[in-house]
């Protein structure tokens, strides 16, 4: 069974819908790229998914064991976070507070938990540093972290690239791609159609067309092939193409 | 402490003067609430700024003092009896509508806050029994001499509300920067951030009404905002930014009530005034210590 099944699934946001009749699957061990215009619905899907937002019809189906809690999340930046005075040690610790429960404070282990993610993210010298004075890259590695606190199976991430320079995002990619040979299934966001396809084994494509399949599937159909080439011709819409 | 900073006469005539004041159970009932209320309103101030509901702070003391003029139309005794609940049921009220109103929060906050202060001057000024009105509301505003004339039974309803005040704020501490750090992941996670807020807006409720005695209702947002500011211009980490802004309330409100006593001020200006004084210090050593 799948960790994830979406059935005629539509999102949107207040009675508004912004992307109908999705049907997909995200099985164990998949990297998932959902690609798309501005505007077609990526991040409202991926907050239905994270039950964010109620689905507006259809339904979202969790399944092989995986708790909707037990995902990991990666949001895109809010405005709190650009002056929050907080270490980064506070902030991966508090990718465990699903844990907690009511439980007033972290156990030991979580604390090794946290400290063994910042490891896995290469940030264990930025642990006490305060978030809003690193760069883009550790921010977002930062944040990897916690969410890594959260979940051992499933990783969601809101265009973890954007924003950052090419060196940061290449290294960004092949961060989220270790973790996936590590057996944690993806599932991204992106503008960035060139590195999807490089790094994804899946493409969910929305908006005005609705694809869903395998990559090599993708780049045979003809919303993979529009899409491609537009993203290669007009260099504003794939910002880092 | 004081040789230092006066010369040895000017010294003694102020301890002699402070030693005389200490002697009366109300000043010392007075410094006491005085640094509990400090310590309570401080612990919440961080979260409240970085959540940017600094302005919820403000327009619920505005609804309290509507309230209060209730109370004292209703000739209560006890008017915390209506204010807490009347305040706690405003700041529920406010982070509801701020959510999803179509009268989005900053707006509401302002609707309601003026409202309040508007009804609460009318009741006052058209029921109200007292023979010396602008009395009444400018102590309701800026903080009364009440402070001065607390009764052992207000020290304690002091005591207990800001011992549960702590009490829920350390149990909930890490909660709370979840939650104000970063909601949408919180909740991605399962976490119920709306009962969380709800309990931030709860707490800030009761400090409100605390708070309220010792400098009005006026100033009451200084108490809740300057410590939080001026320990974010120093510190990097939550849990320090916390404790020391915890600390800087506390001594400053302990430093306003001396001063006021010494110098015949009115005690809750005077409290705003320190902190105010206290937040330039801090900018400074911030500005060269980070030089941001």
């Amino acid at each position: 069974m799948a960790l994830i099944t979406a059935k005629d699934l539509s999102v949107g946001y207040g009675g508004q819908t912004v992307a109908e009749h999705l049907n997909f699957k995200v099985n164990s061990g998949d990297y998932l790229c959902i690609v798309g215009e501005n505007g077609s619905g990526k991040s409202t899907l991926v907050k239905t998914l994270v039950r964010l937002i109620k689905p507006v019809a259809g339904e979202v189906k969790f399944g092989d064991g995986l708790m909707a809690n037990e995902i990991g999340y990666l949001p895109q930046h809010t405005i709190v976070q650009r002056d929050f005075p907080a270490s980064v040690k506070e902030i991966v610790l508090s990718g465990c507070q699903s844990r907690m429960g009511l439980r007033p404070f972290y156990t030991g282990a979580e604390k090794k938990l946290a400290a063994d993610n910042m490891e896995k993210m290469s940030i264990t010298n930025l642990a006490d540093k305060c978030y809003r004075e690193l760069s883009g890259g550790q921010q977002q590695r930062v944040l990897l972290a916690r969410a890594l606190c959260a979940t051992q199976k499933m990783l969601i991430l809101d265009e973890p690239v954007s924003g950052l320079d090419p060196k940061v995002t290449a290294e960004m990619y092949e961060l989220v791609a270790g973790l996936n040979k590590e057996g944690i299934t993806i599932v991204m966001i992106s503008h960035d159609i060139k590195s999807a396809v490089e790094y994804a084994d899946h493409i969910l494509h929305i908006g005005n067309t609705i694809f869903f399949g395998s990559k090599s599937e993708y780049l045979q159909s003809k919303a993979g092939k529009i899409f491609m080439m537009m993203q290669s011709k007009d260099p504003h819409v794939g910002k880092l193409v | 402490m004081s040789e230092s900073l006066f010369d040895a006469s000017d010294g003694e005539q102020m301890m002699d003067k402070l030693s005389l004041y200490f002697a009366y159970p109300f000043v010392r009932y007075c410094v006491m609430v005085g640094v509990m209320i400090a310590l309570c309103s401080s612990l919440l101030g961080v979260t409240l700024v970085l959540k940017r509901y600094s302005f919820i702070g403000d327009g619920l003391s505005h609804v309290a003092f509507g309230v209060m003029s209730v109370a004292a139309v209703l000739n209560l005794s006890n008017n915390m009896i209506i204010v807490l609940p009347g305040t706690i049921l405003a700041a529920v009220l406010l982070l509801k509508t701020g959510q999803n109103a179509k009268i989005k929060g900053d707006a509401a906050i302002a609707m309601i806050s003026v409202g309040a202060l508007a009804f609460g001057y009318l009741i006052m000024n058209k029921f109200s029994t007292s023979s010396n009105l602008s009395g009444d509301v400018c102590s309701t505003l800026f903080g009364s001499t009440s402070i001065l004339t607390l009764t052992s039974r207000e020290v304690i309803i002091c005591a207990i509300l800001s011992f549960i005040v702590v009490v829920v704020f350390v149990l909930f501490y890490n909660k709370i920067f979840a939650v104000t750090f970063d909601e949408t992941f919180a909740r991605s996670v399962g976490t119920k951030a709306d009962a969380y807020n709800l309990l931030i807006a709860v707490v800030i409720a009761v400090i409100i009404v605390l708070a309220m005695n010792l400098v009005g209702s006026l100033l009451i947002s200084a108490l809740v905002i300057f410590p939080a500011l001026s320990s974010m211009r120093i510190f990097k980490t939550f849990k320090s930014v916390t404790v020391f802004s915890a600390i800087f309330s506390v001594v400053c409100a302990f430093l306003g009530i001396i001063i006021s006593m010494l110098a015949g001020t009115p005690v809750g200006s005077t409290i705003v005034a320190t902190d105010i004084v206290a937040f330039g210090i801090c900018s400074l050593i911030g500005t060269l210590k980070g030089g941001r």
